[in-house]
């Protein structure tokens, strides 16, 4: 793998860019590996990443039915914050961003890290003592946050109007070193550094079954035949009913669609992200000028990448409510991704009960930002068999037993 | 926009009518059940890609609650019938093999 850096890009620029090589490999797949990820999204190929960078295990396949990053990793709105309540949410949040600080320098590929701040409004009574007893979760867990008042949230983002006629703002928790990223790049620089340790990325390839011979997981079957595979993990988000159920078990998942949007681009006026939960809408202002904008689930099992209407028109209600300035701008893009919901909110990272496969799934509306901790803490226990401490609690059969990481109190809108 | 018919009323309700209620015929476990049990009825779940039961209610209508059956990969709706059935009327399963041929009632596994 050739390095970029501004050295590489003065060498390109006197040669009419003509040695830039490819980011990563197509390679046609092996009979067999040591580990299989499907799904080529930012946790499959993130687990791939550590599993050869902490663990040494450099021969892996990452097996993708369509492109990678063209799920949920490609559809999401990008923010990145760790003020969750639960313990055990807060250290994988946390661990999380704490690598999206320094993820740039790590892959050699610019994710866009912007660290510019995550407010999350307060407009109930409810909410403000929900948000306070966050704050102070969040001090014992060692995450930065503060809750603030209304007033500091107008300096800090003018544009919002805190005496709406509804829901005056009433404060905010406050995270000054969330943020957001740029999604594709995320999956890109994940994929060119696991290119780089010469694992295997099979895109246009899906997998139809899973093999398994006494309990063991041996391989799976796909559009390109049976692959073998010591240690498999299936990190497909809204696809991961239909990947256990190749694997003989159930979830505690249903998979819905979540959609967002983007306005056409306008002149920078906002320099943080907002969430509104209450009225359920949040809003960011990307690097090219657009309001990136995102609201909640709909209330279906859909497969199909497309989301209800009416659901635009509440988020967009909402947020015309919460941002005057918005109400003239035409809106570009909208998109839907399908998401894998879990009854507690939060993720599933778990050993599964077919030997040698593991699953990572569950991440919702809210797995952008666990991208880089959640692919550290799959890698473990994939290369282990055993989960590590960030995994241990996230395992599937906590529904059994009655031990649910509730998120789903703490925060409305949980992206 | 999904428009399911209420099955009670007749009214074709749209989705901003109604409340989802996810899977339909589901068995319930009581008192003295395993926690495997109980955790295959409250949790487990089948999310099919394809034809799917489910629970609705009629929210804004008569208030009562119906079941359907759907496709989760096309947004096709079959049909709608009564939630008083343990297992999918036989017109509703006809309709379902007219448009999926290959589909067979698997509705049972969920038991
Ligand atoms: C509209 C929207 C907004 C969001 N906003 C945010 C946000 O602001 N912040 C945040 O943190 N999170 C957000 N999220 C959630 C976030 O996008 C996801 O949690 C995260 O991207 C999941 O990553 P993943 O790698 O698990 O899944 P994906 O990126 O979906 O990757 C799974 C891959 O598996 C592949 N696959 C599926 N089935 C098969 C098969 N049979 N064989 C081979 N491959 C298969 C798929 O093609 C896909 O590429 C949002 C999601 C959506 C949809
Ligand atoms: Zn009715």
């Amino acid at each position: 793998m050739k390095r970029y850096s501004v050295f590489a890009i003065a060498r390109e620029a006197a040669r009419y860019h003509l040695g830039w090589e490819r980011a990563w490999a197509s390679p046609e797949p092996r009979a067999s590996y040591d580990a299989i990820i499907v799904g080529a999204g930012g946790h499959g190929l993130a687990t791939a990443y550590y599993l050869g960078k902490n663990h040494g295990i450099t021969n892996v396949a990452v097996i993708e039915k369509g492109w990678l990053g063209g799920g949920n990793t490609g559809r999401n709105t990008t923010i990145i914050r760790s003020n969750y309540l639960q313990d055990s949410s807060a250290a994988i949040y946390e661990k999380s961003r704490s690598l999206y600080e320094t993820l740039s320098q790590e892959l050699n590929y610019n994710v866009m890290f912007s660290p510019r701040g995550v407010m999350m409004l307060a407009q109930t009574h409810h909410e403000v003592r929900g948000y306070q007893r966050t704050a102070h979760a969040n001090a014992l867990q060692g995450v930065a946050t503060e809750f603030i008042t209304p007033q500091r949230v107008k300096e800090l983002c003018p544009i919002l109007n805190i005496d709406g006629p509804r829901y005056p703002v009433l404060g905010a928790l406050w995270q000054p070193r969330g943020g957001t990223g740029r999604h594709d790049a995320v999956a890109w620089g994940y994929a060119r550094a696991c290119s780089a340790m010469g694992m295997h990325i099979i895109q246009n390839c899906e997998v139809k079954g899973v093999r398994s011979e006494n309990g063991q997981v041996t391989g799976v079957e796909t559009t390109k035949g049976f692959i073998g595979c010591k240690k498999l993990g299936l990190v497909v988000a809204g696809h991961s009913g239909q990947l256990a159920e190749m694997a003989g078990f159930r979830l505690p998942i249903e998979a819905v669609a979540l959609q967002a949007l983007v306005s056409e681009p306008i002149k920078p006026c906002m320099d943080v992200v907002v969430m509104a939960n209450t009225v359920h809408g949040y809003m960011s202002q990307s690097d090219k000028g657009e309001m990136v904008i995102g609201g909640g689930t709909d209330g279906f099992n859909n497969y199909t990448q497309r989301g209800s209407f009416h659901h635009i028109e509440e988020t967009l209600r909402a947020l015309v409510e919460t941002f005057p300035i918005i109400s003239r701008l035409k809106m570009l893009r909208q998109w839907g991704g399908i998401v894998d919901m879990t009854g507690d909110r939060s993720p599933i990272i778990s050993k599964t009960p077919l030997g040698n496969c593991f699953i990572n799934c569950g991440w919702g509306t809210g797995g952008f930002k666990a991208i880089p901790g959640s692919g550290w803490a799959m890698a473990e226990l994939m290369a282990k068999g055993e989960p590590g401490p960030l995994a241990a609690e996230f395992n599937m059969w906590r529904f059994k037993e009655g031990q649910f990481i509730d998120e789903s109190v703490a925060a409305g809108v949980a992206h | 926009m999904l428009i399911l018919e209420c099955p009670y009323c007749g009214v074709k309700a749209e989705e901003t009518e109604l409340s989802p209620g996810y899977e339909a015929h589901l068995k319930r476990f009581g008192p003295g059940s395993t926690p495997e049990e109980f955790e295959a009825y409250m949790f487990a779940r089948k999310n099919p890609k394809g034809v799917h039961f489910e629970r609705w209610r009629h929210t804004y209508g008569c208030g009562k609650w119906f079941l359907a059956a759907r496709c989760t990969a096309t947004l096709e709706v079959f049909g709608t019938y009564p939630a008083q059935v343990s297992e999918p009327p036989a017109d509703i399963i006809a309709k379902i093999q007219a448009r999926r041929p290959d589909w067979r009632p698997d509705w049972k596994d969920t038991k």
